[in-house]
Protein backbone atom coordinates (compact mmCIF):
# COMPACT_ATOMS: atom_id res chain seq x y z
CA UNK A 1 0.00 0.00 0.00
CA UNK A 2 1.44 3.45 -1.02
CA UNK A 3 1.07 6.45 0.60
CA UNK A 4 -2.18 7.06 -1.18
CA UNK A 5 -4.07 4.02 0.61
CA UNK A 6 -2.86 5.12 4.23
CA UNK A 7 -0.56 7.35 5.09
CA UNK A 8 2.24 5.73 7.77
CA UNK A 9 1.97 7.78 10.39
CA UNK A 10 4.83 8.32 13.51
CA UNK A 11 3.16 9.38 16.88
CA UNK A 12 6.30 10.98 19.32
CA UNK A 13 4.90 10.96 22.17
CA UNK A 14 6.46 10.49 25.75
CA UNK A 15 3.13 9.87 27.30
CA UNK A 16 1.96 6.31 26.45
CA UNK A 17 -1.09 6.66 27.82
CA UNK A 18 -1.70 9.67 25.38
CA UNK A 19 -0.30 8.25 22.68
CA UNK A 20 -2.21 4.63 22.76
CA UNK A 21 -5.72 6.96 22.95
CA UNK A 22 -4.36 8.50 19.41
CA UNK A 23 -3.20 5.73 17.90
CA UNK A 24 -6.55 3.96 18.75
CA UNK A 25 -8.61 6.72 17.10
CA UNK A 26 -6.48 6.74 14.34
CA UNK A 27 -6.89 2.73 13.92
CA UNK A 28 -10.91 3.59 14.29
CA UNK A 29 -10.70 6.09 11.63
CA UNK A 30 -9.10 3.58 9.07
CA UNK A 31 -5.10 4.77 9.41
CA UNK A 32 -2.85 1.67 9.94
CA UNK A 33 0.04 2.10 9.68
CA UNK A 34 0.51 3.62 12.89
CA UNK A 35 3.55 3.54 14.92
CA UNK A 36 4.67 4.97 18.05
CA UNK A 37 8.07 6.28 19.31
CA UNK A 38 8.57 6.95 22.80
CA UNK A 39 12.27 6.47 23.30
CA UNK A 40 13.70 10.15 22.38
CA UNK A 41 17.79 8.68 21.94
CA UNK A 42 18.17 8.62 18.31
CA UNK A 43 15.18 10.08 17.40
CA UNK A 44 16.06 11.33 13.53
CA UNK A 45 17.42 7.59 12.64
CA UNK A 46 14.80 6.04 13.65
CA UNK A 47 11.91 7.95 11.83
CA UNK A 48 14.56 8.05 8.57
CA UNK A 49 14.17 4.23 9.09
CA UNK A 50 10.30 4.18 9.50
CA UNK A 51 9.96 6.93 6.50
CA UNK A 52 6.54 8.23 7.51
CA UNK A 53 4.82 10.56 5.74
CA UNK A 54 2.96 11.93 9.02
CA UNK A 55 4.84 12.94 12.08
CA UNK A 56 2.54 14.12 15.10
CA UNK A 57 4.99 14.93 18.17
CA UNK A 58 3.75 16.84 21.39
CA UNK A 59 4.55 20.08 22.41
CA UNK A 60 5.75 19.22 25.74
CA UNK A 61 8.56 17.49 24.09
CA UNK A 62 11.61 19.30 24.00
CA UNK A 63 12.67 16.70 21.26
CA UNK A 64 10.37 18.87 18.73
CA UNK A 65 13.38 20.76 18.27
CA UNK A 66 15.36 17.52 16.85
CA UNK A 67 12.67 16.82 14.01
CA UNK A 68 12.95 20.77 12.72
CA UNK A 69 16.58 19.67 11.68
CA UNK A 70 15.04 17.58 9.07
CA UNK A 71 13.68 20.71 7.20
CA UNK A 72 17.34 21.57 6.79
CA UNK A 73 19.26 21.39 3.58
CA UNK A 74 21.39 18.48 4.32
CA UNK A 75 22.65 15.18 3.20
CA UNK A 76 20.76 13.19 5.34
CA UNK A 77 17.51 14.42 4.34
CA UNK A 78 16.24 11.70 1.84
CA UNK A 79 12.25 13.08 1.97
CA UNK A 80 12.17 16.89 2.69
CA UNK A 81 9.42 17.15 5.23
CA UNK A 82 7.52 20.56 5.34
CA UNK A 83 5.41 21.59 8.70
CA UNK A 84 1.59 21.07 7.68
CA UNK A 85 0.08 24.24 8.61
CA UNK A 86 0.74 26.40 5.82
CA UNK A 87 0.30 30.47 5.88
CA UNK A 88 -3.82 30.14 5.57
CA UNK A 89 -4.23 27.77 7.95
CA UNK A 90 -4.21 30.04 11.47
CA UNK A 91 -6.89 28.31 12.43
CA UNK A 92 -5.77 24.78 12.40
CA UNK A 93 -2.60 26.02 13.75
CA UNK A 94 -3.90 27.57 16.83
CA UNK A 95 -6.26 24.63 17.18
CA UNK A 96 -3.35 22.55 17.62
CA UNK A 97 -1.32 24.64 19.46
CA UNK A 98 -4.25 24.58 22.21
CA UNK A 99 -4.70 20.78 22.63
CA UNK A 100 -0.67 20.70 22.70
CA UNK A 101 0.35 18.62 19.53
CA UNK A 102 2.08 19.80 16.24
CA UNK A 103 1.68 17.71 13.33
CA UNK A 104 4.54 17.51 10.29
CA UNK A 105 3.92 16.07 7.05
CA UNK A 106 6.22 15.03 3.45
CA UNK A 107 5.98 17.14 0.92
CA UNK A 108 3.29 16.79 -1.15
CA UNK A 109 0.71 14.86 0.44
CA UNK A 110 -2.69 16.81 0.03
CA UNK A 111 -3.80 18.75 2.70
CA UNK A 112 -7.37 17.01 2.11
CA UNK A 113 -5.84 14.00 3.46
CA UNK A 114 -4.22 15.53 6.51
CA UNK A 115 -7.34 17.18 7.70
CA UNK A 116 -8.92 14.70 9.53
CA UNK A 117 -6.17 13.28 10.87
CA UNK A 118 -5.07 16.74 12.87
CA UNK A 119 -8.47 17.08 13.74
CA UNK A 120 -8.53 13.49 15.03
CA UNK A 121 -5.43 14.44 16.81
CA UNK A 122 -6.68 17.57 18.01
CA UNK A 123 -9.74 16.00 19.69
CA UNK A 124 -7.98 13.32 20.97
CA UNK A 125 -5.35 15.56 22.51
CA UNK A 126 -8.43 17.44 24.62
CA UNK A 127 -9.63 14.06 25.26
CA UNK A 128 -6.93 13.14 26.80
CA UNK A 129 -6.42 16.38 28.59
CA UNK A 130 -9.97 16.38 29.97
CA UNK A 131 -9.32 13.06 31.45
CA UNK A 132 -6.40 14.60 33.31
CA UNK A 133 -7.88 16.79 34.66
CA UNK A 134 -10.89 14.83 36.06
CA UNK A 135 -8.23 12.31 36.98
CA UNK A 136 -6.83 14.98 39.05
CA UNK A 137 -10.08 15.86 40.64
CA UNK A 138 -11.30 12.62 41.28
CA UNK A 139 -7.67 12.16 42.82
CA UNK A 140 -8.16 15.53 45.43
CA UNK A 141 -11.94 14.67 45.89
CA UNK A 142 -11.11 11.50 47.31
CA UNK A 143 -8.03 13.27 49.41
CA UNK A 144 -10.41 15.63 50.51
CA UNK A 145 -13.05 12.83 51.86
CA UNK A 146 -9.96 11.05 53.77
CA UNK A 147 -9.73 14.80 55.35
CA UNK A 148 -13.38 15.11 56.19
CA UNK A 149 -13.22 12.05 57.61
CA UNK A 150 -10.18 12.40 60.16
CA UNK A 151 -11.73 15.83 60.61
CA UNK A 152 -15.65 14.39 61.94
CA UNK A 153 -13.64 11.88 63.79
CA UNK A 154 -11.53 14.48 66.27
CA UNK A 155 -14.81 16.72 66.54
CA UNK A 156 -16.82 13.55 67.42
CA UNK A 157 -14.35 12.90 69.79
CA UNK A 158 -13.84 16.04 71.34
CA UNK A 159 -17.61 17.90 71.36
CA UNK A 160 -19.28 14.74 71.78
CA UNK A 161 -21.12 14.76 68.29
CA UNK A 162 -22.64 11.94 66.37
CA UNK A 163 -21.04 11.82 62.87
CA UNK A 164 -24.10 13.72 61.02
CA UNK A 165 -23.82 16.51 63.59
CA UNK A 166 -19.62 16.77 63.16
CA UNK A 167 -20.65 16.98 59.25
CA UNK A 168 -23.23 19.46 59.75
CA UNK A 169 -21.25 21.56 61.83
CA UNK A 170 -18.53 21.29 59.20
CA UNK A 171 -20.32 22.51 56.36
CA UNK A 172 -22.21 25.15 58.40
CA UNK A 173 -18.83 26.60 59.24
CA UNK A 174 -17.70 26.27 55.37
CA UNK A 175 -20.64 27.80 54.64
CA UNK A 176 -20.56 30.89 57.04
CA UNK A 177 -16.52 31.36 55.94
CA UNK A 178 -17.30 31.11 52.48
CA UNK A 179 -14.42 27.78 52.22
CA UNK A 180 -14.97 24.42 50.86
CA UNK A 181 -15.35 21.76 53.82
CA UNK A 182 -12.24 19.99 52.50
CA UNK A 183 -10.32 23.13 53.76
CA UNK A 184 -12.29 23.58 56.88
CA UNK A 185 -11.20 20.06 57.77
CA UNK A 186 -7.94 20.83 56.70
CA UNK A 187 -7.34 23.37 59.25
CA UNK A 188 -9.28 21.02 61.90
CA UNK A 189 -6.31 18.84 61.47
CA UNK A 190 -3.64 21.22 61.78
CA UNK A 191 -5.15 22.72 64.67
CA UNK A 192 -5.40 19.64 66.44
CA UNK A 193 -1.97 18.73 65.50
CA UNK A 194 -0.89 22.04 66.67
CA UNK A 195 -2.47 21.23 70.57
CA UNK A 196 -1.22 17.74 70.77
CA UNK B 1 -2.67 51.46 34.19
CA UNK B 2 -1.21 47.86 33.99
CA UNK B 3 -0.43 45.67 30.55
CA UNK B 4 -0.82 41.92 30.43
CA UNK B 5 1.76 40.32 29.01
CA UNK B 6 2.76 36.46 28.20
CA UNK B 7 6.51 36.25 27.72
CA UNK B 8 8.06 32.73 26.47
CA UNK B 9 11.20 31.78 27.31
CA UNK B 10 13.83 28.78 27.34
CA UNK B 11 15.48 28.19 31.00
CA UNK B 12 19.35 29.23 30.17
CA UNK B 13 21.44 31.98 31.28
CA UNK B 14 20.90 34.74 28.52
CA UNK B 15 17.04 34.82 29.38
CA UNK B 16 18.16 36.75 32.56
CA UNK B 17 17.68 39.97 32.05
CA UNK B 18 14.37 38.89 31.28
CA UNK B 19 13.89 36.98 33.98
CA UNK B 20 15.09 39.69 36.39
CA UNK B 21 13.17 42.59 35.02
CA UNK B 22 10.73 40.58 35.96
CA UNK B 23 11.11 38.71 39.44
CA UNK B 24 12.98 42.25 40.61
CA UNK B 25 10.00 44.31 39.73
CA UNK B 26 11.51 46.58 36.87
CA UNK B 27 8.52 45.40 34.69
CA UNK B 28 6.30 45.87 37.08
CA UNK B 29 7.82 49.35 37.60
CA UNK B 30 7.31 50.30 33.98
CA UNK B 31 3.29 49.49 34.36
CA UNK B 32 3.21 45.50 32.95
CA UNK B 33 2.46 42.44 34.24
CA UNK B 34 4.35 39.94 32.71
CA UNK B 35 3.62 36.46 33.25
CA UNK B 36 6.99 34.40 31.88
CA UNK B 37 6.07 31.11 30.35
CA UNK B 38 9.04 28.38 30.58
CA UNK B 39 9.19 26.42 27.38
CA UNK B 40 10.83 22.96 26.58
CA UNK B 41 11.71 24.03 22.44
CA UNK B 42 12.50 26.60 20.50
CA UNK B 43 9.73 25.49 18.01
CA UNK B 44 7.15 26.16 20.69
CA UNK B 45 8.46 29.14 21.56
CA UNK B 46 8.50 30.44 18.03
CA UNK B 47 5.23 29.43 17.32
CA UNK B 48 3.75 30.59 20.22
CA UNK B 49 5.09 34.07 19.46
CA UNK B 50 4.26 33.33 16.02
CA UNK B 51 0.39 32.64 16.36
CA UNK B 52 0.29 35.30 19.49
CA UNK B 53 0.08 32.98 22.63
CA UNK B 54 2.92 34.82 23.51
CA UNK B 55 3.14 38.45 23.13
CA UNK B 56 7.19 38.87 23.70
CA UNK B 57 10.09 36.29 23.46
CA UNK B 58 13.40 35.22 24.49
CA UNK B 59 14.69 33.88 20.62
CA UNK B 60 17.44 32.76 19.32
CA UNK B 61 18.32 35.87 16.33
CA UNK B 62 19.00 33.64 13.58
CA UNK B 63 14.81 32.37 14.26
CA UNK B 64 13.80 35.74 14.55
CA UNK B 65 15.53 36.23 10.78
CA UNK B 66 14.12 32.81 9.71
CA UNK B 67 11.17 33.20 10.48
CA UNK B 68 10.92 37.09 9.01
CA UNK B 69 12.02 35.54 5.62
CA UNK B 70 10.15 32.51 5.93
CA UNK B 71 12.75 30.06 6.07
CA UNK B 72 12.03 26.11 7.24
CA UNK B 73 8.74 27.70 8.71
CA UNK B 74 5.33 29.88 8.42
CA UNK B 75 6.56 33.50 7.78
CA UNK B 76 6.00 36.05 10.27
CA UNK B 77 7.89 39.14 10.31
CA UNK B 78 9.59 39.57 13.69
CA UNK B 79 11.08 42.84 15.15
CA UNK B 80 14.09 42.42 17.63
CA UNK B 81 14.64 45.65 19.74
CA UNK B 82 16.75 44.82 22.55
CA UNK B 83 19.47 41.97 22.47
CA UNK B 84 19.77 39.41 25.56
CA UNK B 85 22.98 37.80 25.35
CA UNK B 86 25.98 38.17 23.07
CA UNK B 87 28.92 35.31 23.34
CA UNK B 88 27.42 33.25 25.92
CA UNK B 89 28.06 29.90 24.07
CA UNK B 90 30.41 27.46 24.54
CA UNK B 91 32.27 24.49 22.71
CA UNK B 92 32.63 21.46 24.95
CA UNK B 93 34.52 18.38 24.34
CA UNK B 94 34.38 14.60 25.38
CA UNK B 95 37.30 13.90 27.71
CA UNK B 96 38.14 11.25 24.52
CA UNK B 97 38.20 14.26 21.52
CA UNK B 98 40.00 16.80 24.22
CA UNK B 99 43.07 14.52 23.97
CA UNK B 100 42.21 13.83 20.78
CA UNK B 101 42.70 17.26 20.19
CA UNK B 102 45.56 18.08 22.60
CA UNK B 103 47.50 15.51 21.03
CA UNK B 104 47.46 17.17 17.37
CA UNK B 105 47.32 20.48 18.50
CA UNK B 106 49.98 23.07 17.32
CA UNK B 107 49.94 26.63 18.93
CA UNK B 108 47.45 27.88 21.65
CA UNK B 109 44.97 25.64 23.23
CA UNK B 110 42.53 28.77 22.92
CA UNK B 111 43.69 29.52 19.14
CA UNK B 112 40.43 28.42 17.09
CA UNK B 113 42.83 27.79 14.38
CA UNK B 114 45.20 25.39 16.28
CA UNK B 115 42.12 23.75 17.24
CA UNK B 116 40.48 23.64 14.10
CA UNK B 117 43.26 22.43 12.34
CA UNK B 118 43.85 19.97 15.25
CA UNK B 119 40.62 18.67 14.65
CA UNK B 120 40.92 18.15 11.08
CA UNK B 121 43.49 16.13 11.75
CA UNK B 122 41.43 14.36 14.28
CA UNK B 123 38.79 13.56 11.57
CA UNK B 124 41.39 12.70 8.72
CA UNK B 125 42.72 9.76 11.85
CA UNK B 126 39.53 8.64 12.14
CA UNK B 127 38.39 8.25 8.39
CA UNK B 128 41.69 6.13 7.76
CA UNK B 129 41.29 3.65 10.54
CA UNK B 130 37.25 3.44 9.37
CA UNK B 131 35.81 5.32 13.11
CA UNK B 132 32.72 6.45 12.92
CA UNK B 133 32.48 10.35 12.03
CA UNK B 134 32.38 12.71 15.11
CA UNK B 135 29.47 13.96 16.04
CA UNK B 136 28.95 17.56 17.08
CA UNK B 137 25.36 18.72 19.29
CA UNK B 138 24.11 21.99 18.53
CA UNK B 139 20.46 23.72 19.70
CA UNK B 140 18.90 24.68 16.44
CA UNK B 141 19.18 24.49 12.76
CA UNK B 142 18.70 28.32 13.16
CA UNK B 143 20.97 29.07 15.53
CA UNK B 144 24.35 31.25 16.43
CA UNK B 145 25.39 27.99 17.68
CA UNK B 146 25.16 25.88 14.87
CA UNK B 147 26.76 29.13 12.93
CA UNK B 148 30.21 28.95 15.74
CA UNK B 149 30.36 25.31 14.82
CA UNK B 150 30.50 25.09 11.41
CA UNK B 151 32.87 28.47 10.96
CA UNK B 152 35.39 26.93 13.64
CA UNK B 153 35.53 23.78 12.00
CA UNK B 154 35.71 24.79 8.61
CA UNK B 155 38.52 27.52 8.88
CA UNK B 156 40.85 24.14 10.03
CA UNK B 157 39.58 22.60 6.83
CA UNK B 158 36.55 20.37 8.26
CA UNK B 159 33.20 20.07 6.25
CA UNK B 160 30.68 20.35 9.15
CA UNK B 161 28.34 18.85 6.40
CA UNK B 162 30.91 15.92 4.99
CA UNK B 163 33.30 15.20 7.55
CA UNK B 164 31.24 15.11 10.67
CA UNK B 165 27.37 14.49 12.06
CA UNK B 166 26.18 18.04 13.15
CA UNK B 167 22.49 17.00 15.04
CA UNK B 168 19.91 19.27 16.95
CA UNK B 169 19.70 18.71 20.80
CA UNK B 170 17.85 20.42 23.27
CA UNK B 171 20.06 21.82 25.63
CA UNK B 172 18.86 19.96 28.57
CA UNK B 173 19.62 16.97 26.56
CA UNK B 174 23.31 17.85 25.66
CA UNK B 175 24.90 17.26 29.31
CA UNK B 176 23.42 13.17 29.24
CA UNK B 177 24.34 13.05 25.45
CA UNK B 178 27.98 13.79 25.80
CA UNK B 179 27.87 11.82 29.00
CA UNK B 180 26.28 8.29 27.06
CA UNK B 181 28.71 8.78 24.21
CA UNK B 182 25.45 10.15 21.71
CA UNK B 183 27.95 13.20 21.07
CA UNK B 184 31.45 13.74 20.98
CA UNK B 185 31.00 17.51 21.45
CA UNK B 186 28.46 20.57 21.60
CA UNK B 187 27.96 24.04 21.22
CA UNK B 188 25.26 25.28 24.02
CA UNK B 189 24.34 28.72 25.84
CA UNK B 190 25.14 28.15 29.80
CA UNK B 191 25.08 26.63 32.35
CA UNK B 192 25.20 23.56 30.10
CA UNK B 193 28.78 23.68 29.42
CA UNK B 194 29.83 24.17 33.33
CA UNK B 195 27.72 21.72 33.76
CA UNK B 196 29.21 19.20 32.11
CA UNK B 197 32.53 20.13 33.39
CA UNK B 198 31.64 19.63 37.10
CA UNK B 199 29.70 16.50 36.33
CA UNK B 200 33.84 15.43 34.43
CA UNK B 201 32.56 14.46 31.52
CA UNK B 202 33.21 17.61 29.37
CA UNK B 203 36.13 19.84 28.36
CA UNK B 204 35.27 23.38 27.89
CA UNK B 205 37.45 23.79 24.17
CA UNK B 206 36.26 27.21 23.36
CA UNK B 207 34.32 30.14 24.84
CA UNK B 208 32.65 31.61 21.65
CA UNK B 209 34.25 34.78 21.72
CA UNK B 210 37.13 33.34 20.75
CA UNK B 211 35.80 32.64 17.31
CA UNK B 212 34.21 35.96 17.22
CA UNK B 213 34.18 38.67 18.89
CA UNK B 214 30.80 40.22 18.81
CA UNK B 215 27.87 37.21 18.15
CA UNK B 216 24.49 37.77 18.96
CA UNK B 217 22.89 35.17 20.12
CA UNK B 218 19.36 35.69 21.89
CA UNK B 219 17.03 38.20 21.12
CA UNK B 220 14.27 39.77 22.94
CA UNK B 221 11.31 39.08 19.84
CA UNK B 222 8.03 40.54 19.39
CA UNK B 223 5.82 39.78 16.20
CA UNK B 224 6.64 43.12 13.72
CA UNK B 225 2.87 43.94 13.50
CA UNK B 226 2.17 43.91 17.33
CA UNK B 227 4.75 46.10 18.04
CA UNK B 228 3.61 48.64 15.48
CA UNK B 229 0.42 48.90 17.41
CA UNK B 230 1.47 48.12 21.22
CA UNK B 231 4.76 51.20 20.98
CA UNK B 232 4.85 52.23 24.19
CA UNK B 233 4.53 48.40 25.48
CA UNK B 234 7.49 47.43 23.58
CA UNK B 235 9.24 50.88 24.61
CA UNK B 236 8.32 49.94 28.61
CA UNK B 237 9.80 46.59 27.79
CA UNK B 238 13.08 47.55 26.61
CA UNK B 239 13.40 50.20 29.47
CA UNK B 240 12.73 47.00 31.96
CA UNK B 241 15.08 44.84 30.39
CA UNK B 242 17.66 47.62 30.32
CA UNK B 243 17.42 48.26 33.61
CA UNK B 244 17.61 44.57 34.36
CA UNK B 245 20.99 44.45 32.53
CA UNK B 246 22.36 47.06 33.87
CA UNK B 247 21.80 45.55 37.06
CA UNK B 248 23.08 41.91 36.30
CA UNK B 249 26.40 44.00 35.11
CA UNK B 250 27.37 45.27 38.54
CA UNK B 251 29.37 42.50 40.11
CA UNK B 252 27.64 43.04 43.52
CA UNK B 253 24.44 42.66 42.19
CA UNK B 254 25.54 39.43 40.66
CA UNK B 255 24.42 37.04 43.86
CA UNK B 256 21.18 38.44 44.06
CA UNK B 257 21.03 37.62 40.51
CA UNK B 258 22.11 34.33 40.30
CA UNK B 259 19.47 33.22 43.25
CA UNK B 260 16.64 34.71 41.44
CA UNK B 261 17.60 33.02 38.02
CA UNK B 262 18.40 29.71 40.01
CA UNK B 263 14.50 29.05 41.15
CA UNK B 264 12.69 26.18 40.42
CA UNK B 265 10.46 27.62 38.13
CA UNK B 266 13.03 29.68 36.12
CA UNK B 267 16.54 28.07 35.05
CA UNK B 268 16.25 25.54 37.96
CA UNK B 269 20.00 25.16 38.37
CA UNK B 270 22.28 25.76 41.28
CA UNK B 271 23.07 29.33 41.68
CA UNK B 272 26.50 29.39 42.13
CA UNK B 273 26.95 27.39 38.73
CA UNK B 274 24.70 30.69 37.14
CA UNK B 275 26.96 33.28 38.81
CA UNK B 276 30.38 31.87 37.38
CA UNK B 277 28.57 31.94 33.70
CA UNK B 278 27.93 35.97 35.28
CA UNK B 279 31.09 36.54 36.29
CA UNK B 280 32.65 34.88 32.86
CA UNK B 281 34.91 32.97 35.22
CA UNK B 282 34.01 29.29 33.76
CA UNK B 283 35.80 25.69 35.34
CA UNK B 284 36.95 24.85 31.72
CA UNK B 285 38.21 21.15 32.58
CA UNK B 286 37.24 18.66 35.25
CA UNK B 287 40.64 18.90 37.01
CA UNK B 288 39.43 22.43 38.13
CA UNK B 289 41.11 24.60 35.70
CA UNK B 290 39.59 27.63 35.54
CA UNK B 291 39.23 30.37 33.04
CA UNK B 292 38.25 33.77 32.81
CA UNK B 293 37.05 35.88 30.15
CA UNK B 294 35.82 39.91 30.07
CA UNK B 295 34.22 38.81 26.52
CA UNK B 296 32.19 36.16 27.65
CA UNK B 297 28.46 36.22 28.44
CA UNK B 298 27.82 40.07 27.38
CA UNK B 299 24.38 41.60 29.08
CA UNK B 300 25.03 44.77 29.29
CA UNK B 301 28.26 46.13 28.92
CA UNK B 302 30.05 47.35 25.66
CA UNK B 303 26.66 47.83 24.04
CA UNK B 304 25.65 44.55 24.14
CA UNK B 305 21.71 44.67 24.70
CA UNK B 306 21.50 47.42 21.35
CA UNK B 307 21.22 45.51 18.80
CA UNK B 308 23.53 45.61 15.61
CA UNK B 309 22.15 44.91 12.48
CA UNK B 310 26.17 43.96 11.22
CA UNK B 311 24.60 41.09 13.26
CA UNK B 312 21.93 40.37 11.73
CA UNK B 313 23.55 40.96 8.21
CA UNK B 314 26.59 38.22 9.52
CA UNK B 315 23.61 35.41 10.70
CA UNK B 316 21.99 36.08 7.24
CA UNK B 317 25.49 35.19 5.44
CA UNK B 318 25.95 31.91 7.39
CA UNK B 319 22.45 30.79 6.48
CA UNK B 320 23.45 31.98 2.63
CA UNK B 321 26.71 30.03 3.11
CA UNK B 322 25.76 26.91 4.59
CA UNK B 323 22.38 26.41 2.05
CA UNK B 324 19.87 27.17 4.38
CA UNK B 325 18.83 30.85 1.89
CA UNK B 326 19.38 32.02 -0.99
CA UNK B 327 20.92 35.26 -1.61
CA UNK B 328 19.46 38.14 -2.70
CA UNK B 329 19.29 42.01 -1.80
CA UNK B 330 15.64 42.18 -0.35
CA UNK B 331 16.30 39.25 1.75
CA UNK B 332 19.31 41.09 3.35
CA UNK B 333 17.85 44.07 3.77
CA UNK B 334 15.17 41.83 5.34
CA UNK B 335 16.85 40.27 7.25
CA UNK B 336 19.05 43.81 9.00
CA UNK B 337 15.68 45.43 10.17
CA UNK B 338 14.83 42.96 12.31
CA UNK B 339 17.33 44.15 14.62
CA UNK B 340 15.96 47.27 15.26
CA UNK B 341 18.25 50.41 17.60
CA UNK B 342 15.61 52.71 16.68
CA UNK B 343 13.47 51.34 18.87
CA UNK B 344 15.69 50.78 21.34
CA UNK B 345 17.40 54.16 21.11
CA UNK B 346 13.88 55.65 21.28
CA UNK B 347 12.86 53.91 24.49
CA UNK B 348 15.94 54.62 26.23
CA UNK B 349 15.61 58.37 25.00
CA UNK B 350 19.46 58.21 23.32
CA UNK B 351 20.62 59.48 20.29
CA UNK B 352 21.64 56.76 18.49
CA UNK B 353 25.01 57.96 17.39
CA UNK B 354 27.72 56.04 14.89
CA UNK B 355 29.71 55.44 17.88
CA UNK B 356 27.20 52.87 19.46
CA UNK B 357 27.90 50.64 16.35
CA UNK B 358 30.23 48.82 17.39
CA UNK B 359 29.62 46.98 13.68
CA UNK B 360 32.45 44.26 14.34
CA UNK B 361 32.11 40.99 14.00
CA UNK B 362 35.96 39.77 14.54
CA UNK B 363 36.28 36.46 13.31
CA UNK B 364 39.37 34.77 13.69
CA UNK B 365 39.88 33.91 10.07
CA UNK B 366 38.49 34.93 6.28
CA UNK B 367 38.36 38.24 5.72
CA UNK B 368 36.52 41.63 8.05
CA UNK B 369 32.90 40.79 7.29
CA UNK B 370 31.54 43.42 4.90
CA UNK B 371 27.38 43.46 4.84
CA UNK B 372 27.68 45.05 1.32
CA UNK B 373 29.24 42.65 -0.42
CA UNK B 374 28.02 39.05 1.06
CA UNK B 375 29.08 37.32 -2.13
CA UNK B 376 32.23 38.45 -2.17
CA UNK B 377 32.53 37.79 1.31
CA UNK B 378 31.55 34.04 1.27
CA UNK B 379 33.64 33.57 -1.67
CA UNK B 380 36.82 33.97 0.43
CA UNK B 381 35.36 30.94 2.51
CA UNK B 382 36.63 27.23 0.58
CA UNK B 383 33.61 24.98 2.50
CA UNK B 384 30.26 25.92 2.23
CA UNK B 385 27.18 24.59 0.45
CA UNK B 386 25.78 28.06 -1.33
CA UNK B 387 23.25 27.23 -4.17
CA UNK B 388 24.91 28.70 -7.19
Amino acid sequence: MGAESSPKIVIVDESPIRAAILEEGLREAGFTGVVHISEMQSLLARIYALDPDVILIDLENPSRDVLEQMFQVSRAVRRPIAMFVDQSDAASIQASVDAGVSAYIVDGLKKERIKPILDLCISRFNAFAKLQGELDRAKSALEDRKVIDRAKGILMKLKGLTEDEAYVLLRSTAMREKKKIGEIAQSILTASELLK
Amino acid sequence: MTHPLRIGFIPLVDAAALIVAVDKGFAEAEGLDVTLVREVSWSNVRDKLNIGLFDAAHLLAPVAIASSLGLGHVKVPIAAPFNLGLNGNAITVSPALHAAIMAELDGDRIDPMATALALSRVVAARRKSGAEPLTFGMTFPFSTHNYQLRFWMAAGGVDPDEDVRLVVLPPPYMVDSLASGHVDAFCVGAPWNSIAVDLGIGHILHFVSDILVRAAEKVLAVRQNWSEKNPQIVAALIRAAFRAAEFIEQPHNRIEAARILSAPERIGVDADVIQRTLDGRLKISPDGNMRESSRYLLVAREGAARPDPVQAAWLYAQMVRWGQASFSPEALATAKAVFRPDLYDAALGRKGTAADVPGTIGAFAGPPFDANDIGGHLAAFAIGRRAS
